[in-house]
């Protein structure tokens, strides 16, 4: 078992350094030198030369690559261009929005998705079942951007259950926090929620047809036991792949609806940092989410070993 | 013992989810020829009106019809969609099936090595990185999603060519003297090609969806070009006074959307084997 | 009848939907005793099983009485059949591999039968498991409760499945075809345990087989069942003796079936030469970087076949025959030593000369994964055409398709008909005219026959055997079952790990065998009693 998760470990640090290495060409290929583009057409050589020094562009661009990779590991992202400060605390500040949020969508998503799967799937073609599946249909159709406009309006405007947008800061106690991240995060969920009932009922069904199923009931466990004992713990295998591609989704999908609420997220930083070509900012948050990314998916895989005990081995 | 409502029934999503996506495209082919009212027009004295006879869906802060913008936006979000699936096959199914044709070699190992790498960046964070270096356009949507949907088709055409070849009958191929390249596209690629159509739809649907979602942050296709996405974003600091600006883009996509996801689960259960199995 | 039977069917009939699947089935087992029930595919003598279970498929409708102790179990509610199930009736199924939950340590599958009934805890239901496992000899000190079902042998799980089903000393036990996943010694160890716990805990056994000779060894009395029906049944004595029914001799005639041959008359024409041929399999790479590990399957293999001869090929599962069967058809490389066919060296991928590959074809044993389902039947044996050097005009090529078809016993309008209209016996038929339309001197059957039900069998052996006269064919016929491969065949090679531990001519090496592995799987053979 320590073994499978220090195997894969090595994996995740190999895909984190291509991914960065491949960050950090992708923003070295624009053209222009962030130093001119900052003080603008009519800057001093002697000052464009100090911010250059400021920024440690005037080394060649291997050392930069990795002064960065290595400000990165001590938790340093560098100083902002467009702000002239550090980025890493602009980042944490903004990372406590973003993260609570994800996660807050992938419990609400798990916590709805895993009664309707079981639901759908132990009374199959019953009215239970057609209303999961119906709703998931449409709950799968829905952009998650446009469905928190629409709660929006309801909510906020129309019965001022919620403020409509902003976030008054976790200072302000736990609950104020989590309140504004409500609807955000019921706007993330829903439609994830939808795909991942119906992974669940269908992987469920797809165990439940099992020959280990059929030894169950011939030992004399009834349809129910069967079910929660054998089946629910075997089809949860696929279900977890589906809640680590989630979290992806949800992280990003964060970034977006942010724009809604108005939250000063992740979200937010990157898109300002876009239109002000705030490049250094931009390289940093999007290593982040992928970190956040390929990290879910390391979990993920220790998950896999700890439900299925044929994976430990390899 | 099947799981599914009866085939009658299965018949008639599948043919209401093929009417929706026929509606859509049908909009966006007959956008390029005819639309109720030009939508680059800009008449200011007819702005934010509500739906009526004239203006089916109203129309927006400039005046333009929105049923109209709603008939090119469709036009931009197939586009995006089908480009992007396309890409996808178009690189995903010759990996996947090249890396399945030697599996375990270093070119399988590293075909799959690239493909977990690809799938830590998300469609967003693809679209982030060639906004900031060439600028936000329609292909910068189009090429995002395009690139995260490679590893999708490579993955599915791997997985499922690799099963293939342990059937015996292309072991009797290979004995009947055929190459892995020739056996690959005479015998592996007709046997994946309807898991690939139904993915393609699910692609295509998400497409739908992210291309929506890229415009909607503006890192999709740019004005004057309509998108469904950039409707809803132009639209978010009127939905109080203004809902209809927000309802009907937001409802094109749910449709097309859900017109797509109704076609390809009629299209998985009629090509699935366990179904047809029966017949045998 | 003296007593009251453990187990007394009457009437049995079941329709599933519209479909009726068994008319009247009557029989009875008596505690200590076997009952086999013997029957081809198709004749519901598994759904016989299952009704006694109550384990049937939605849509089943059941009638008659099972009555056991002279409770009628179609009268039980579902869940006073789930107090039975498991407490009074145990059942054993065919495939081991897939009868055990993947996630749990098999020390707890076995004390959930016993905490499904009793009141035991945890670990009270543990101890017992342990007293169980070493019952069924798998002893816990060797094998320990805490493993994991992916860690046994396909013998050993069927252990622990019915480890599980007699838990509980159930009064009867339902073993549907137990061991026909398993090895041939591995089905003896098995048959005989099963036989030493129906004495010890003077259960009945229903054994449910397509196996003639695995019933005659341990049944009492015997049912053989046909499309639904019991057509005879009796002690095992009386019915092999009598065989009142014409299906019940069909049935034995073809258990043992051996197809007239003509023997070979050359002996020094030799047709394929394998030398010291080894094959390497590189394990999977567990990481990007490490190296791969190599697993040897084939190790110095060495023998030929001379023309118009059948050579048998028989081994274990994991032996390595399917190995060298790629090796020999040149799809794998060989790392060590030579294959000649008909003067001409056989190398894997490309290299090998047309003219060579074409002499050599193979018939594999599914006959529903040997055919790509998209094609129709007159492209799917023209696929070896490709290698027939002069390019053959459409009106040679579909009258040579044709002429093939019939050789094989099927219609010309066959061609034109996709695989799924065909039944397993006439798959392998076409399988065998893909084989012989390019002429090919030698045809390896790799368990070509072992799929199909003793009847099919018996036509396909025929076939073959007319086929290897018309045209001088050699087989290499691969096979696990040994009655077969002694009935068919002129020499015989053994194999096991790799290695040919033993060949020479069949009927010597059946009546003399040298190697004490041989030795073993000889005895390990079930056989049909006798009969005139």
């Amino acid at each position: 078992m320590l073994r499978f998760a220090l195997r894969r470990l090595l994996s995740l640090a190999l895909t984190l350094v291509a991914a960065s290495l491949i960050i950090f060409v992708a923003i070295e290929i624009v053209p222009g030198d962030p130093a001119s583009y900052m003080l603008g057409l009519n800057a001093q050589p002697e000052t464009v030369a100090a911010l250059r020094e400021e920024l440690g562009l005037n080394v060649s661009k291997p050392q930069r690559y990795f002064n960065w990779v290595g400000g990165m590991l001590r938790g340093d992202f560098g100083t902002s261009y467009t702000y002239r400060t550090e980025v890493t605390p602009m980042i944490a500040d903004r990372l406590l929005i973003s993260l609570p949020l994800a996660l807050y969508a992938l419990l609400l998503s798990t916590l709805i998705a895993f009664p309707a799967g079981v639901i759908a799937a132990t009374r199959r073609g019953s009215g239970a079942d057609l209303a999961v599946m119906g709703s998931t249909q449409i709950g799968i159709a829905l952009p998650n951007f446009w469905f928190a406009m629409l709660l929006v309006s309801l909510f906020a405007i129309k019965l001022r259950w919620f403020a409509s947008g902003g976030f008054p800061g976790w200072d302000t106690g736990l609950f104020a926090g989590l309140k504004a991240l409500t609807l955000p995060a019921i706007a993330l969920a829903l439609p994830q929620a939808s795909i991942l009932a119906r992974v669940m009922r269908s992987s469920l069904l797809d165990t439940l047809g099992e020959d280990f199923i059929r030894t169950a009931r011939a030992k004399g466990l009834t349809a129910r036991q069967a079910l929660w004992r054998h089946a629910l713990r075997n089809a949860l295998i696929p279900v977890l792949t589906i809640i680590g591609l989630q979290f992806s989704f949800l992280l990003a999908g964060a970034v977006i609806i942010e724009n809604i609420f108005y939250l000063p997220g992740l979200g937010r930083l990157i898109f300002q940092s876009l239109t002000q070509r705030d490049l250094i900012v931009v390289e940093s948050v999007v290593m982040l989410l992928v970190f956040a990314v390929v990290l879910v998916t390391f979990l993920v895989d220790v998950a896999y070993a700890i439900v299925d005990p044929r994976l430990r081995r390899k | 013992m099947s799981a599914r409502p009866s085939g009658v029934m299965r018949y008639r999503h599948m043919i209401t989810g093929g009417l929706l996506v026929l509606t859509a495209i049908v909009a966006a082919v007959v956008s390029f020829y005819w639309t109720p009212f030009d939508v680059t027009q800009l008449d200011i004295a007819n702005k934010l009106k509500k739906p009526s006879a004239e203006h089916w869906f109203g129309t927006d802060h400039f005046g333009r019809d929105i049923f109209s913008m709603i008939m090119v936006g469709a036009r931009t979000s197939i586009s995006v969609a089908i480009v992007a699936v396309g890409i996808g096959m178009a690189f995903g199914v010759p990996l996947g099936l090249a890396a399945a044709s030697r599996r375990d070699s270093l070119l399988d190992e590293t075909l799959m090595r690239i493909n977990d790498l690809i799938f830590a960046f998300p469609a967003l964070v693809i679209a982030i990185l060639i906004t900031a270096v060439y600028g936000a356009s329609a292909i910068n949507a189009i090429i995002a999603i395009g690139i995260f949907n490679i590893p999708v088709f490579a993955r599915l055409t791997r997985g499922a060519a690799l099963s293939l070849w342990e059937r015996d009958f292309i072991l009797a191929a290979r004995v009947a003297g055929k190459s892995k390249f020739r056996i690959s596209f005479e015998h592996i690629l007709p046997n994946v090609l309807n898991l690939l159509i139904v993915q393609g739809t699910i692609q295509f649907s998400l497409g739908i969806l992210a291309e929506a979602a890229l415009s909607f942050v503006g890192l999709g296709a740019q004005p004057p070009l309509p998108s469904w996405g950039r409707m809803l974003s132009d639209s978010q600091t009127m939905i109080s006074f203004a809902p209809h600006l927000a309802i009907f883009p937001g409802l094109a996509i749910v449709l097309t959307v859900l017109g797509l996801n109704l076609f390809g689960d009629g299209l998985r259960d009629y090509f699935d084997p366990r179904i047809r199995r029966d017949s045998r | 009848m003296t007593s009251r039977s453990l187990l007394q069917i009457d009437g049995l009939r079941l329709s599933i939907g519209e479909q009726p699947i068994l008319h009247n089935i009557s029989c009875s087992v008596d505690a200590g005793k076997v009952l086999g029930i013997i029957g081809e595919s198709g004749s519901g003598k598994s759904m016989t099983a299952y009704s006694i279970m109550r384990l049937l498929p939605q849509g089943a409708v059941v009638s008659g009485s099972i009555g056991i102790d002279g409770d009628n179990l179609l009268d039980k509610s579902e869940a006073q059949m789930c107090e039975v199930r498991g407490d009074d009736i145990g059942m054993v199924f065919q495939e081991p591999m897939t009868a055990l939950n993947p996630v749990l340590t098999i020390g707890d599958q076995v004390a959930e039968t016993i905490r499904i009934h009793t009141s035991a805890g945890r670990r009270e239901a543990l101890s017992v498991a342990h007293r169980v496992l070493e019952r069924v000899e798998l002893p816990p000190g060797k094998y320990p409760l805490s493993r994991y079902p992916h860690e046994l042998s396909g013998g050993q799980r069927q252990r622990v499945v019915i480890a599980m089903a007699i838990a509980l000393k159930p009064r009867l036990l339902i073993a549907d075809e137990p061991t026909t996943a398993l090895d041939v010694t591995t089905q003896a160890q098995i048959l005989s345990l099963l036989k030493k716990l129906v004495q010890e805990d003077d259960m009945g056994l229903i054994l449910i087989s397509h196996d003639l000779a695995v019933v005659a060894d341990i049944a009492d009395d015997i049912v053989i069942m046909r499309e639904g029906v019991v057509v005879e049944s009796g002690t095992v004595r009386s019915v092999f003796a009598q065989q009142t029914h014409a299906y019940t001799r069909q049935l034995f005639k073809a258990s043992s079936y051996q197809p007239e041959r003509s023997t070979i008359t050359n002996v020094d024409d030799n047709l394929l030469v394998v030398d010291n041929v080894s094959r390497d399999y590189r394990l999977p790479r567990t990481s990007f970087f490490s190296k791969p590990g190599y697993f040897r399957a084939v190790d110095r293999v060495s023998f030929t076949i001379r023309r118009g001869e059948n050579l048998g090929l028989v081994g274990e599962s994991g032996c390595g025959k399917s190995t060298l069967t790629r090796v020999i058809l040149g799809l794998d490389p060989c790392q060590q030593g030579s294959i000649v066919l008909d003067g001409e060296p056989v190398v894997a991928g490309q290299a090998m000369l047309r003219d060579t590959r074409k002499k050599m074809q193979v018939v594999f044993q599914d006959p529903y994964a040997s055919f790509n389902p998209r094609h129709k039947v007159g492209r799917l044996i023209a696929e070896p055409l490709h290698l027939v050097d002069q390019s053959l005009n459409t009106k040679d090529r579909a009258e040579l398709i044709v002429n093939t078809l019939l050789s094989v016993g099927l219609e010309a309008s066959d061609a034109e008909k996709f695989i799924h209209q065909f039944s397993g016996g006439q798959r392998q038929r076409i399988a065998i005219a893909r084989a012989l339309i390019t002429r090919p001197a030698l045809i390896i059957l790799d368990e070509a026959v072992s799929a199909l039900d003793v009847s099919i069998r018996a036509q396909i052996l025929d076939l073959l055997s007319d086929l290897s006269s018309a045209h001088t064919l050699s087989y290499l016929f691969i096979s696990h079952d040994l009655s077969v491969v002694r009935s068919v065949t002129d020499r015989v090679l053994v194999m096991k790990d790799g290695k040919i531990v033993e060949q020479g001519e069949t009927e010597a090496v059946f009546t003399r065998p040298s190697h004490p592995y041989t030795k073993r799987l000889i005895a390990a053979i079930p056989e049909l009693p006798v009969t005139d």
